[in-house]
């Protein structure tokens, strides 16, 4: 960070502590992910394990280092992209026969338990990792950085706010 | 059925791709945008009054989620894609009054995806979750603009609908705990063998609660005069047009009909529900001077002749119901597409202001004219046949004061058009108006589209047609709970 800027984020426990938990944080929401099929979680729940783990860089060095290593468009991209890829798997059913088939292991059933064992399902649950992470992001920097703001014609307009990430 | 899933599917994959690609090519996302509406109208010609099955993911029902088709599922699905066709080819010029067209057409493609999922689901909880799409994309999409007035409606408008969801999802806890299954098909098997149980009863009045916000019908309308009028013209052609008839009034008799079984209470109920919309509805418009806030509580009063008509429960009611729902979804989207190229050019909605825009706005006045002549139930227009229906329905079910009640709400409402049309397009042009043009080439074009639309679809009253498109959606809602049930069991 800019040693000449007031200092953002919060003190630098937290921030130490960030550095060294993010990477578990994220780590663990792709497990849930990928084992969605297998124990509990599943898409969904990864995807918001690995959300947090943004709302808590954010939370730690402010909205500005969060948003320079995953900006809004990039988000927004990737919020897209999810939900095209689980529309995708499910057309690629439909083109092989139908909607949403299982299209990868119906016809060889792999044992149970293991991470390729359900064919469709764990790439379905990745797209929707992809998504609900993505989204739940750009929900939470919405909500916590951008203002709407009436510019001189008096069309509401959205901003980022000065001091981002101010507790 | 091979093509059921892609009136979900196509909208809903170009939603997504829409905001990817729309980035770099500035014209993508009008082009994509009325080629995806293009294509579910084609589409639904093509299947029009087929019935069929389709089981998603190959899973047989009622393990599976199913997709049902019949005459009534074919209908709606053509009167969303007709209508959803006129209006994206509106909102290509009309839009570029906001900033954003990517993320409209996003929003646009993720409510027709979630109003034909409504329409072709055969799973009560596959149906809560499109009708959640296709709500929030709404919500979504009444704030488009952004301004006070319109986040106050969408905020009220949320609440009211967050509200009649979770009626509908408490509803349907109560079905999967009774019952066991989510099948719409099963279930009415179930309920028709284990007859009606305090479950059902407390379910079905939840159902009734929820679909009737969704549908605005009195007194549950609060919402629709902030929400409709403070959306985007073409959006309030969506939303009066099409949604609160297929997620509110759709949801609602395909649940009654097929599901529940239809009985004389239901249909006093749905009667005096209809009576009250169309009787307050019409008294509430006649003294609004906002020109949509007007069409709007029109919407709730046409609604009631819907209800009315389809709760009188006789194949004609029906007939004469469903001929109306679908009348009314062209002439109202077509009112408000006309007060969308008067705000456009005008900036204002308000017709005390307005006025002589007839020598200006040629075309605009000759479709407000037919889309008033169709909701006043002038002759040849379409809304004169149904509402003709409508009345010797109620004197053939010996319902004297409904038939009494339909004929003079219809006369307030041709003196309440009278008023807009004398107001806003007839009498001397004021002096600050004189610049004003006519709308945009595509605004043209769909408002002349859905006025011929409105001349042509008297035509559906002649037995050719009406046996073609209206009556095998009667007989959909008349085979009743069996009649489903083999349907989607039939393979």
């Amino acid at each position: 960070m800019d040693k000449s800027e007031k200092p953002v984020g919060m003190t630098l426990i937290v921030q130490t502590v960030t550095r060294w938990l993010k990477g578990p944080i994220i780590l663990y929401g792709i497990y849930i992910v990928f084992t969605g099929h297998l124990s509990p979680g599943g898409g969904f729940a990864g995807g918001v394990i690995i959300a947090c783990a943004f709302v808590l860089i954010t939370l730690a060095f402010g909205a500005k280092f969060a948003l320079g290593r995953v900006g809004k468009l990039l988000a927004s991209e990737l919020d897209s992209l999810g939900a095209l890829m689980f529309v995708t798997i499910a057309l690629l059913g439909y083109v092989g026969g139908s909607f949403f088939r299982n299209f990868i292991q119906m016809a060889n059933p792999a044992p149970p338990f293991r991470i390729f064992s359900a064919g469709t399902i764990l790439l379905s649950n990745v797209a929707i990792g992809l998504k609900v992470g993505a989204s739940l992001f750009m929900i939470f920097i919405i909500l916590a950085v951008i203002r709407v703001v009436e510019d001189k014609d008096g069309k509401m307009k959205m901003i980022q706010k000065k001091q981002g990430g101010d507790n | 059925m091979n093509r059921l899933p892609l009136f979900v599917a196509v909208p809903l994959f170009l939603a997504f791709l829409i905001p990817v690609l729309g980035r770099k090519w500035k014209t993508l996302p009008d082009i994509l945008g009325n080629l995806a509406t293009f294509f579910l109208l084609l589409l639904s010609l093509s299947i029009l009054g087929i019935s069929g099955v389709y089981a998603v993911g190959g899973w047989p029902p009622p393990l599976g989620i199913v997709m049902v088709s019949d005459g009534l599922t074919t209908l709606m699905l053509l009167i969303v894609a007709l209508i959803s066709f006129a209006v994206t080819l509106y909102s290509i010029d009309y839009m570029e009054l906001y900033t954003s067209k990517t993320r409209y057409y996003s929003l646009f493609l993720l409510m027709i995806a979630g109003m034909n999922g409504v329409i072709i689901t055969g799973d009560l909880f596959n149906l809560f979750v499109f009708l959640e799409i296709a709500s929030i994309a709404s919500y979504a999409l009444v704030a488009f603009g952004c301004q006070h007035e319109e986040l106050e409606a969408s905020f009220k408008y949320l609440v009211l609908g967050t509200l009649a969801s979770t009626f509908i999802l408490l509803g349907i806890a109560f079905m999967y705990g009774t019952y066991g299954t989510l099948n719409l098909a099963h279930l009415a098997r179930l309920i028709s063998e284990n007859g009606s149980t305090a479950a059902t009863k407390c379910a079905l009045g939840l159902f009734f609660v929820g679909f009737s916000l969704k549908a605005a019908l009195v007194p549950f309308h609060a919402w629709l005069p902030d929400a409709h009028p403070s959306a985007p013209a073409p959006i309030s052609a969506m939303l009066s047009g099409l949604l609160i008839k297929s997620i509110g009034i759709y949801a609602l008799i395909r649940l009654l009909f097929n599901v529940f079984g239809f009985t004389p209470l239901i249909s006093h109920i749905l009667i005096t529900l209809g009576i009250l919309s169309m009787v307050v509805g019409v008294f509430l418009a006649i003294g609004q001077w906002d020109y949509k806030r007007l069409l709007a509580y029109h919407s709730i009063s046409q609604i009631g002749y819907v209800t009315l008509a389809i709760g009188l429960g006789t194949p004609l009611g029906i007939l004469a119901g469903l001929f109306h729902l679908v009348n009314h979804s062209v002439f109202k989207s077509l009112l408000f597409l006309n007060a969308g190229s008067v705000e456009y050019n005008l900036g204002t909605r308000d017709m005390k202001k307005m006025g002589g825009l007839q020598e200006k706005m040629p075309v605009t006045n000759a479709t407000s004219l037919v889309g008033a002549f169709s909701i006043s139930g002038l002759p040849p227009f379409n809304g004169f046949w149904s509402k003709l229906l409508i009345i010797l329905a109620c004197v053939q079910a010996k319902n004297i004061p409904a038939a009494v009640w339909a004929v003079l709400v219809s006369i307030i409402t041709l003196s309440s058009f009278t008023k807009v049309q004398r107001y806003v397009y007839y009498g001397k042009l004021k002096e600050e108006w004189k610049d004003v043009k006519e709308a945009p080439q595509t605004m043209r074009i769909a408002m002349v589209m859905l006025a011929v639309c409105c001349v042509l679809m008297g035509l559906l009253i002649l037995p050719g047609p009406r046996n073609a498109v209206l009556t095998p959606a009667v007989n959909a809602l008349l085979a009743g709970r069996e009649g489903y049930f083999n349907l989607t069991f039939s393979r």
